[in-house]
């Protein structure tokens, strides 16, 4: 069967289940955007947390995705097969990207800008909010973009615990050898990653401060 | 005596017997002193400058008045207060600071980074904006060009000036400098310390200003204290300065000799 012959006549089942794709990566990036960045910032002036929070994100990231979907299902409360757990797991691969960024972001700011604001007379919490933040923005939103483009990848591989999405005509058509199964669900994930990218890389020169 | 019953403000500055060293990483007890003992009084109005080579100290006694370091003996004294007894955040609000590549906020405008402290103590807007265009007009740049262009669209001249009017804008009785036109060319650089002299003499605020510039040093201050390791070596005013008999003084003054092609 040609794949555009099965796209179109699926086409319901597909847009259904890019937005289920969809559905699943916004929430996980909310989630890890909400654990991140507030984490990112709290290791700034607090080396042995900062070791050790970045090691733990980095062991996330080298775990095998299909692994740690795996390694997921025994355990209470988070595991299971369905969305919840696909969830827990993309949360957790998109946290190192964000963190590192925000982290390196909110440090790589020019010392004189730095110092001039603490000889000025601006509190810790001026200086985080009115000046590291603004200038580490576009560093944060780097790290979101190239997280949410990760995220969009794994979220394929969710569908072998049942979370559905793309992955499921990925899977589908590798267990019926159908090239147009697998490009259904295929295509459909590198445009929304395609997509995301444009979007939030436009968003990033937006915000740039020079 | 006076009968008011607060004493007159006095922007006064006073190091006694201030020491100041770093823990190394090895351990407290073989700790380095940066400043050690340095005793001397900075009166209200005056430019003092603190002349050194790199490591001498010099920044870290200027960090000492605005408390962003604190003396590990001796006390440093800003308007009658030990700078322990002063909140860092109202101390340095009421102390102007300049330092070399100017610190401005690149996500700023001119306009809001002159506003820096004024918006912190909360004035109202119109002060603000009034306060905005006298300081730029101060430092020799038209508001009308400037207020609204960041700091990456300014010249390293220009931006140091904005720097200044910043360190102004509240109008502080103490100036704090930090080799301000250090990393200028060597004509903007002259053009600035001329007007920054003139405009120094105009406001009367009392001035620490550091530098490793001997020509600068002579230009710019009322006095002169020479710093070599951590200590003061030599004090005098600009005039008296060159007759010291010291070896530092005579390092700094060899650096002023003319080069050959020179015209006297």
């Amino acid at each position: 069967m040609s794949p555009w012959i099965f796209f179109v006549e699926h086409r319901a089942e597909i847009a259904e289940a890019t937005l289920a794709h969809l559905s699943l990566v916004l929430i996980a990036m909310l989630i890890a955007v909400a654990i991140a960045v507030p984490l990112g910032m709290l290791v700034v002036h607090r080396t042995t947390l900062r070791s050790f929070v970045l090691g733990l994100a980095s062991v996330f990231q080298t775990i095998p995705s299909l692994a740690l979907f795996g390694f997921l299902i025994p355990i209470p409360f988070i595991g299971g097969i369905g969305r919840r757990t696909a969830i827990f797991a993309l949360v957790l691969y998109a946290l190192l990207p964000i963190l590192r960024n925000t982290y390196v972001g909110l440090t790589s700011i020019d010392s004189a800008v730095l110092q001039a604001a603490e000889a000025m007379g601006m509190t810790n919490a001026q200086i985080l909010w009115r000046v590291r933040f603004p200038l580490a923005l576009t560093f944060i939103l780097a790290g979101i973009r190239t997280a949410t483009i990760i995220t969009i990848g794994v979220a394929t591989i969710a569908a072998a615990i049942g979370a559905g999405g793309l992955g499921t005509f990925i899977f589908r058509g590798v267990a019926m050898v159908s090239d147009a199964v697998i490009l259904a669900g295929a295509i459909p994930a590198a445009l929304l990653a395609i997509v995301a990218d444009l979007l939030l890389g436009w968003l990033e020169r937006r915000l740039a401060v020079v | 005596m006076n009968a008011k019953a607060t004493p007159t403000y006095q922007a006064t500055i006073q190091f006694r017997e201030v020491t100041y060293s770093i823990d190394s990483i090895l351990g407290k007890s073989s700790s380095r002193p940066i400043v050690s003992g340095v005793s001397m009084q900075v009166s209200q109005g005056e430019t003092l400058i603190l002349l050194g080579r790199s490591g001498s100290g010099k920044t870290t006694l200027l960090r000492l008045i605005n408390k962003l370091l604190v003396p590990s003996a001796g006390t440093v004294v800003v308007a009658g207060r030990a700078t322990s007894e002063w909140n860092p955040i109202r101390l340095r609000r009421s102390i102007g600071y300049v330092i070399q590549e100017a610190g401005l906020f690149p996500h700023f405008t001119v306009a809001q980074n002159i506003a820096l402290v004024p918006t912190l103590e909360n004035w109202d807007a119109a002060r603000v904006a009034t306060r905005v265009e006298e300081m730029l007009n101060l430092v020799g740049l038209d508001p009308r060009d400037f207020a609204a262009r960041r700091p990456h669209q300014l010249s390293g001249g220009q931006r140091q000036r904005v720097g200044v009017a910043r360190a102004l804008a509240a109008d502080p009785p103490i100036l704090l400098m930090d080799e301000p036109f250090g990393a200028l060319d060597p004509v903007t650089r002259a053009e600035l310390q001329h007007e920054f002299s003139a405009l120094a003499r105009r406001l009367g605020k009392t001035i620490v200003f550091v530098t490793h510039d001997v020509r600068e040093a002579l230009l710019l201050g009322t006095r002169i204290v020479l710093l070599q390791a951590g200590q003061i070596v030599a004090t005098a005013p600009p005039d008296q300065f060159l007759d010291i008999d010291h070896p530092e003084v005579r390092a700094f003054a060899a650096s002023l000799v003319p080069v050959p092609g020179a015209r006297a």
